[in-house]
């Protein structure tokens, strides 16, 4: 049977927050990305790597000129990647696919907001 | 309606994994999925594990035999401001394996270690161990891998046994489940054969290394002095691979991504196909070598590249009595990492084409950026269980002779 845990008042979760738990040994990462919450199992699918204690970045993008060329790097201010700590995996992380693969996806939790509150599922 | 059942999770102790994180919370996933596959009742070797040796750098220096030398390495790690590790070369500041910090762990270990009574590098390889599921972990320098570029040949000299010898007081005498292969000074021939005469039979010393990234000749006659004193120990000869940007056959590449994945494999590719057309496994058929942190996909392309060439050619490799991809079954040994693993069949192939059954050795790499986990060959769906215990261990036992029990603590 399902079972809900109590993660933190939702308010607590600031933009940029994240609250990564062990419900009985299921891991579980609660994260506010620009308003937004999104939960993720804390196991990357590269190797199961500890993903969701990962640091956050904006996704690298190369913009292209007219004329083909390249200058510079440069931030998408428009996506959040999560970086498994591991090995570097990226991923999207309002969506859960991999940059360079998007095949391969985080496993999405279960997740309520309840009463302010914000609960994980197991 | 019923009440939902709440229950409290636990925080994890590091909410994002930082250079300050304890490597056991890092490793925390290796340690479990170990348990899971029970490996704690299956012997495991890690052929290729790193320290950060220039971290002790100032401690290793002071092992520099040339007392004039040592003077020297010593004033300039006291005096000199901003001082780089004496005498090393390499390529400095272009050491981007943590993608900006992407991968905290390669970038440095700075956790916090209580016990005084040995080494901080011990107890950071027994924390690895444990973590991994390891018994035995052989460990390997990082930057010196370099040192076979060094412009002075002498200073690979002294760098390397100085190492050696910090190396055995400081880890080895502190844990028997360390292991070391000896820096050969690979540049000075009868340096190397001095190193293998003091070190033979030395505790935890189990073969030599050769740090691939060298513009030397491994087929000349200057070596062979060398390769016939090794092979009289019964330990095996190996050869690191590495990458660096001053390679001129690299000189075009500007992402690390690419240098990494063409430098680890170049310098093996090339070492190997002198070491087969010039008929060293014919020369020294007790010989053993292992060709370490290349991956594997390389050993197949090579294959097929030397038998075709060969059967066109072959009064350019007289020595050979066999396919060169037949010597490089039977008379090479490679280590698993970084495992090439996003296409299954390729990997199939590869391991049926290096009889991995036998030739093949684990390797984590741990702590840089690529590092491998045992459960990654457990989980292999086309290897027998015998076939998966000889990869992770048992071949290393047999060729390293080592005593198979585990020991770790999982």
């Amino acid at each position: 049977m399902p079972k809900s845990y109590l993660v933190c008042r939702k308010d607590e979760l600031k933009e940029g927050d994240r609250r990564v738990v062990s419900c009985d040994g299921t891991e579980i990462g609660v994260f506010n990305v620009e308003g937004q919450i999104v939960a993720w199992h804390n196991e990357c699918p590269h190797r199961s790597g500890p993903v969701c204690q990962g640091r956050i970045y904006k996704r690298v993008i190369e913009p292209v000129a007219d004329d083909g060329t390249v200058r510079a790097l440069a931030y998408d201010e428009k996506v959040t990647n999560i970086v498994c700590s591991w090995h570097g995996y990226e991923f999207d992380l309002k969506t859960g696919a991999n940059q360079g693969y998007d095949k391969i996806k985080l496993r999405r939790a279960q997740f309520e907001e309840r009463d302010g509150h914000i609960y994980v599922v197991v | 309606m019923n009440q939902p059942v709440v229950g409290v999770p636990q925080m994890l102790p590091a909410q994002v994994i930082d250079t300050s994180t304890d490597s056991r919370e890092i490793l925390r996933h290796a340690r479990m999925a170990a348990r899971r596959r029970k490996l704690q009742d299956w012997f495991v070797v890690d052929v290729d594990a790193h320290h950060v040796e220039t971290v002790s750098w100032q401690e290793v220096v002071q092992y520099i035999d040339d007392p004039v030398v040592r003077d020297q390495a010593l004033y300039f790690h006291r005096d000199r401001i901003g001082a780089p590790p004496y005498g090393l070369n390499g390529d400095l500041g272009l050491r981007y394996q943590s993608v900006g910090g992407r991968i905290p762990h390669q970038d440095g270990l700075r956790e916090k270690v209580e016990d005084t009574s040995v080494h901080r590098d011990v107890t950071l390889t027994r924390r690895a161990m444990d973590s991994l599921g390891v018994d035995n972990m052989v460990v390997f320098p990082t930057p010196m891998l370099f040192l076979g570029l060094h412009p002075q040949p002498e200073m690979e000299v002294w760098l390397s046994r100085a190492y050696n010898k910090w190396m055995q007081e400081k880890l080895l005498s502190a844990d028997d489940r360390i292991k070391f292969l000896a820096v050969l000074p690979y540049n000075t021939p009868e340096e190397s054969e001095r190193v293998v005469q003091e070190t033979a039979g030395k505790k935890g010393i189990i073969g030599y290394a050769i740090p691939s990234t060298r513009h030397a000749p491994v087929h000349h006659n200057k070596y062979m002095r060398l390769y016939r004193m090794i092979e009289e120990t019964g330990m095996p000869v190996s050869f690191h691979a590495g990458y660096h940007w001053d390679d001129p056959s690299l000189k075009t590449v500007n992402r690390f991504l690419g240098m990494h994945a063409l430098g680890f494999a170049w310098p093996n590719i090339v070492h190997c196909t002198n070491w087969i057309l010039n008929g060293i496994p014919i020369r020294f058929p007790k010989l053993k070598v292992i060709w370490i942190e290349s991956g594997i996909a390389w050993a197949p392309f090579l294959m097929q590249r030397l038998d075709d060439q060969f059967l066109m050619r072959p009064s350019e490799a007289p020595h050979l009595k066999r396919l060169p991809s037949e010597y490089m079954r039977d008379h090479c040994w490679y280590t698993t990492q970084p495992m090439e693993a996003t296409n299954l069949k390729a990997l199939e192939c590869t391991m049926e084409m290096i009889k991995a059954d036998t030739q093949l050795l684990f390797a984590s790499d741990w702590p840089h950026f690529d590092f491998d986990v045992p459960s990654e060959i457990t989980d292999l769906p086309f290897l027998s269980e015998q076939a998966k215990r000889n990869i992770l261990g048992l071949n290393a036992a047999k060729i390293f002779n080592l005593d198979p029990t585990p020991v770790k603590q999982l």
